[in-house]
């Protein structure tokens, strides 16, 4: 039905109870945001770590998995920092429940650590004094079998935002899991670039070739992923004239401050890694090396965005209620 | 009358408030709030806290008519909300009133429980009347079921860090009373029994004031069929339900997840060999 025939007269009923929010604030804080981007950057660096160990390049397998195990060990903090109860940050393992994606991404994430943390203790082992033939393979195994989980780490947070009430999260549930895919991807590929830069090999052709590739594929797919969340948020009406629709939560203050950057630091970060360091020159290196970055700064900048984005939907009941409404009562079908 | 539960006395301890059917344990229970008798005295809000022991939640002055408590929360297990409405004659469209809607919130204890199910400790559980109660002892406060609950009912407690929300009063429960609130209520605007018995008392209930010209009575809560597969405490209300800050069409968040698993899972291996493809190409040192 064309959209000048559709209900005239704006429904008038109040959207909820002198204008509080339907639903309730997240209690979650900045530390959830940022456990969301380290989560992504250990995934995305563990798979640099395993390739450059399957490729025989120790020093570079040696670095990832030690910036793996930081990112790890940011992680836990956030984790257990933003629990009502730190001290029983434990009882997550009382239970396996596949309805509950915390419950499921403890274990992934418990999993994800002990094989890193293995790969780790093995590399650590032999400059101790294990014999290199039982460190070796047993670092590269944990490390192979590190990247292998890696990707369920980095989409399984997706499906923790968006398997709630928040309307931007669970809106763009179809979305979220591509962009927190694409977004840990072009972490971890930025992540070698600077792990590459630093050690400064010095063999002339490209400059980490594959790092380079991974981060600006990652890149590509976040952006992509991003542009199909906000075309879907935007088909989501609200029926309110201010706030059209669920991607209304993104266009104002600190969301859409946040999701600007964010942006501009992935897509100036990216085009810079792909053109520089084709040829591995110490000025190309620097400048790939920044480019990096400033991929690493959109990818956390996104998190943030998107967790900010969250909390304005939860606060304002115009999202929650305005969609349900509509639902209701299609403004076609309006007698 | 049914024998429910055997005092430490050894009597018999039967069900005999006024208006409360009698009901056995594994029988799904639950509440009816007959919004069109509240006269918002608050004594559910008053006898909730006296009997579960819930802190105060502080002195606000909300100038909201006469509710200065303002919504649930982890320390509000019931809040009666005031809704005061300009009522105008429907000739001549003119304002020629007021009218006040009173009613009771509460945790719904949904069919589906969005907080049960996201629950990663397993403190939220499903007791044998199909309510749905924190224990305490579990919850470490992570806040994925203040996030999921379509109705934003339970919350955090600042200082515990612990969530907390109505329990329908399981000890009660369990010794075979009536929950609190619906002791105290006065009109019987708050109903205890078998969820069966009190939908077919709401669906008489909904009728009776059809025909004495309430038109606008409906029911909110009590279709199985409905987003959360029906509420364990449902409601007869006198106006639509964001009217009283209630969301008009909830749906528990884990209806999607199935779907948002498999979302999840083709990325992941999306991104595995997007990383493969990028890394291991070639046959140089990367
Ligand atoms: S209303 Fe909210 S807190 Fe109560 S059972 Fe449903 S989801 Fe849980």
């Amino acid at each position: 039905m064309p959209r000048a025939e559709r209900r005239m007269v704006p429904d008038v009923t109040p959207m909820s109870y002198y204008g509080q929010p339907v639903l309730k604030a997240p209690t979650w804080k900045w530390p959830i945001a940022g456990y969301l981007f380290t989560g992504g950057l250990a995934a995305g660096t563990s798979l640099v770590g395993a390739s450059a160990r399957i490729r025989r390049d120790r020093r570079l397998a040696s670095a990832a998995s030690a910036a793996t195990l930081c990112a790890l060990g940011a992680s836990s903090a956030f984790l257990i920092e933003d629990l009502g109860r730190p001290s029983r940050f434990h009882h997550m393992l009382r239970v396996v429940k596949v309805t509950s994606p915390m419950s499921v991404g403890t274990w992934i994430f418990s999993l994800f650590s002990a094989l890193a943390g293995a790969s780790a203790a093995a590399e650590v082992g032999e400059r101790a004094g294990v014999p290199e033939r039982v460190a070796r393979p047993a670092a590269a195994v944990a490390q192979v079998g590190s990247a292998l989980v890696a990707p369920a780490l980095a989409t399984y947070t997706a499906v923790l935002v968006s398997d709630t009430a928040v309307p931007a999260w669970h809106d763009a549930r179809r979305q979220l899991p591509w962009l927190f895919a694409g977004s840990a991807t072009a972490s971890g590929g930025a992540m070698g670039v600077v792990l590459s830069a630093a050690l400064a090999p010095c063999g002339g052709g490209a400059f980490a070739a594959g790092p380079r590739r991974m981060a600006v594929a990652g890149a590509l797919v976040e952006v992509g992923a991003d542009e199909a969340m906000h075309r879907r948020l935007r088909s989501i009406n609200t029926g309110d004239v201010a706030k059209p629709s669920v991607d209304s939560a993104y266009a104002t203050g600190q969301p859409r401050r946040l999701a600007r950057a964010a942006r501009a630091c992935t897509v100036g970060g990216a085009a810079a890694v792909a053109l520089a360091g084709r040829r591995d020159r110490p000025r190309t290196r620097l400048i790939a090396g920044a480019g990096a970055l400033s991929v690493l700064s959109g990818a956390a900048l996104q998190r943030f965005a998107i967790f900010h984005a969250g909390r304005a939907s939860a606060a304002d009941p115009v999202y929650t209620v305005g969609p349900q409404r509509l639902r209701l009562v299609p403004p076609a079908g309006q007698p | 009358m049914t024998i429910i539960d055997r005092s430490s006395t050894g009597t018999d301890v039967t069900l005999a408030g006024v208006g409360t059917p009698a009901y056995d344990r594994e029988q799904r229970v639950g509440f009816f709030t007959d919004t069109s008798v509240c006269i918002g005295c608050k004594a559910c809000e008053v006898a909730c806290k006296e009997w579960n022991d819930v802190p105060a939640d502080g002195l606000e002055f909300l100038g909201r008519s006469y509710d200065n408590t303002g919504r649930l929360s982890a320390d509000t297990w019931r809040h009666v909300a005031f809704v005061e409405q300009p009522v105008a004659t429907p000739e001549t469209q003119a304002v020629s009133g007021m009218r006040w809607l009173m009613s009771s919130d509460v945790c719904k204890h949904c069919t589906s429980a969005a907080c049960l199910e996201v629950c990663p400790t397993g403190a939220l559980f499903r007791t044998e009347f199909e309510t749905v109660v924190v224990q305490q002892d579990i919850c470490n406060g992570c806040g994925y079921c203040v996030s999921a609950c379509p109705f934003g009912v339970i919350d955090q407690r600042k200082g515990d860090g612990r969530v907390w929300k109505c329990t329908l009063c399981y000890d009660r429960l369990r010794g075979g009373q009536t929950p609190a609130c619906a002791q105290a209520c006065p009109t019987q605007s708050i109903q205890f029994g078998p969820l069966e018995q009190l939908r077919e008392r709401a669906a008489t209930r909904v009728d009776a004031l059809h025909q004495q010209g309430v038109a606008d009575a409906r029911l909110y809560g009590e279709d199985p069929a409905d987003g959360v597969g029906g509420f364990g405490a449902f409601f007869l209300l006198l106006d639509r339900p964001e009217v009283y800050g209630l969301p008009p069409d909830p749906v528990s968040t884990t209806r999607d997840l199935p779907g948002m698993w498999r979302m999840a899972g083709a990325a992941a291996l999306g991104m595995l060999g997007l990383a493969a493809g990028s890394l291991l190409e070639g046959g140089r040192r990367a």
